[in-house]
């Protein structure tokens, strides 16, 4: 799931659930959760090795 | 105004019980004392335990007469974050959730300081379930920075910072999942030490987040810090430094590193002038004084949050379907949003913290410490959602977590003291932070610090 596809699924539960207010939280997530799979650490099934090995 | 850290330490007042200069009885009233002046304006209490704090502390005193020695803490009047379990006392987490039950057992903390001869105070107030730095949002109102009511006290261990810098306590415990005790003992000018991952027991404690949790002091002193930590990890203090003012290293010895990169990118003025002459002071007591890096440090917040977030629903989760007015409506909020984090994204925040964790680890190769601003800015003003940081202004919770969050991700020892104040008389923290596993060694190091910087 990317994290476009994510947000919006996220804020449209949120709606629907009540909770308008959960938005600039939501979208603060979702900031991080870019910043977090854009990290080099992160490995991948079809692209060579990490630059950085966490270990 | 009525901050008490030049007052007697633990070792000091374990002396004078001791030799009859004083009695446990008249340290607590002075400690109820305080509680009655400031109290109600700080809000730093949800329970005062007066009837039996007073007879915990005759009973010290009948002890002590008698030749019974449980060590530094007997007799010594001690406040607990209001997430630490005691028997037959609500533990309300700050939270109207909770209810008022009684707690059926001490927590294993409470249980040693009880073995140590300690006089529990009360319990006091933080942010709702230590889900925030502000000690704002809370069932039970805000807390009030003692130095200047109208600003925050920090958080989340906010009450426990005022009850130990106006003397309500002469201690007190808190918890530490992302700063919740580094933070405040630094908005309120005191120590505040978060130990290594595991080194103290959170049996009995309401979790935040399990693996970023830590239990630890808050004290006037490191020497203090040094006590409290012995007791509550279960350790026997070393007989030749009781006191550890009296056992100071040789700072000459010393290595620290000090990571500018990311730390130092986003601080107040004042703060970066402070932490900068605190150094320079150090580097003339004799310490060795260089930069280090921690390549992903700018990584820390996006990591933190994708392993606190899931941490805190799987815990809030059936509570919070079942009676969600029951939370102040932004810790609600933050919860219910936690909710949302997808497992892979969880997954790849433990594999960050790996990778922080050997970083972390590699700076501290060649240096005994790091040392780092606790806060990059002084006490926010209660209510205020971002403050000034240079040319920008920043989300209070953002920039308020961005120094301490990193050790809490790592399990490293950490310890805020006080090295100055603003021009309008806030406190500011140093940051001092050692290697894994090695907490007393980080003590003893705070302590040389600290008598440097005092002199």
């Amino acid at each position: 799931m990317t994290v476009d596809a994510w947000l919006q699924a996220a804020l449209a539960d949120a709606a629907q659930r009540g909770l308008p207010e959960l938005k600039p939280i939501l979208e603060a997530l979702a900031a991080a959760t870019r910043a977090l799979r854009a990290a080099d650490w992160n490995d991948s099934a079809s692209a060579p090795p990490p630059s950085v090995k966490p270990e | 105004m009525s901050i008490q850290t030049h007052a007697p330490g633990i070792a000091t007042l374990a002396t004078r019980l001791r030799s009859g200069e004083t009695t446990a009885a008249g340290i607590l009233e002075s400690c109820f004392e305080q509680i009655a002046l400031r109290g109600s304006e700080l809000n730093a209490f949800i329970t005062v335990l007066t009837d039996s704090a007073r007879a915990q502390s005759h009973a010290a005193d009948r002890e002590i007469a008698a030749g019974r020695n449980r060590g530094p803490l007997h007799g010594i009047p001690i406040s607990l974050k209001d997430l630490i379990d005691v028997e037959e006392v609500p533990t309300t987490a700050a939270s109207a959730v909770r209810g008022h039950r009684p707690a059926l057992h001490d927590a294993r903390v409470v249980a040693r300081l009880r073995e140590a001869g300690a006089v529990i105070v009360g319990k006091c107030n933080m942010h709702e379930f230590a889900f925030g730095t502000t000690n704002e949002d809370s069932a039970f109102g805000p807390a009030r920075n003692p130095i200047d009511p109208t600003r925050s006290p920090g958080g989340s261990s906010g009450g426990s910072a005022i009850a130990v810098a106006t003397g309500m306590s002469i201690a007190s415990i808190g918890s530490d999942t992302g700063g919740s005790i580094r933070i405040p003992a630094a908005a309120c000018g005191v120590v505040g030490l978060k130990p290594t991952y595991g080194d103290i027991s959170c049996e009995g404690v309401v979790p935040l987040s399990r693996s970023l949790d830590h239990v630890g002091p808050l004290t006037r002193t490191v020497g203090d810090a040094w006590i409290l930590y012995h007791v509550l990890a279960g350790k026997a203090l070393p007989a030749d430094s009781q006191d550890l003012s009296r056992a100071p290293i040789n700072l000459s010895s010393v290595r620290v590193g000090v990571p500018r990169a990311y730390f130092f990118d986003k601080l107040d003025d004042e703060v970066r002038a402070c932490i900068d002459d605190a150094l320079a002071r150090l580097a003339t007591a004799g310490v060795r004084v260089r930069d280090v890096n921690i390549a992903h440090a700018a990584d820390t917040a996006p990591i933190y949050l994708h392993v606190c977030f899931p941490e805190v629903a799987a815990y809030h989760a059936q509570t919070i379907e079942r009676c969600p007015a029951d939370y102040t409506p932004p810790v609600r909020h933050r919860i219910e949003a936690a909710r949302y984090v997808l497992a892979e994204d969880y997954v790849r925040a433990e594999r960050g913290r790996v990778c922080l964790r050997h970083e972390v680890d590699s700076a501290l190769d060649a240096e005994d410490a790091l040392m780092l601003p606790t806060l990059p800015v002084p006490a926010p003003p209660l209510g205020a959602a971002t403050v000034p940081v240079g040319d920008s202004h920043e989300p209070v919770r953002n920039i308020m977590l961005r120094l301490t969050q990193l050790f809490n991700l790592t399990g490293h020892p950490a310890i805020s003291i006080p090295v100055g104040r603003t021009s309008a008389g806030l406190p500011i923290g140093l940051q001092i932070v050692g290697r894994r596993g090695e907490t007393p060694a980080l003590l003893r190091l705070a302590a040389a610090c600290e008598q440097a910087l005092q002199a």
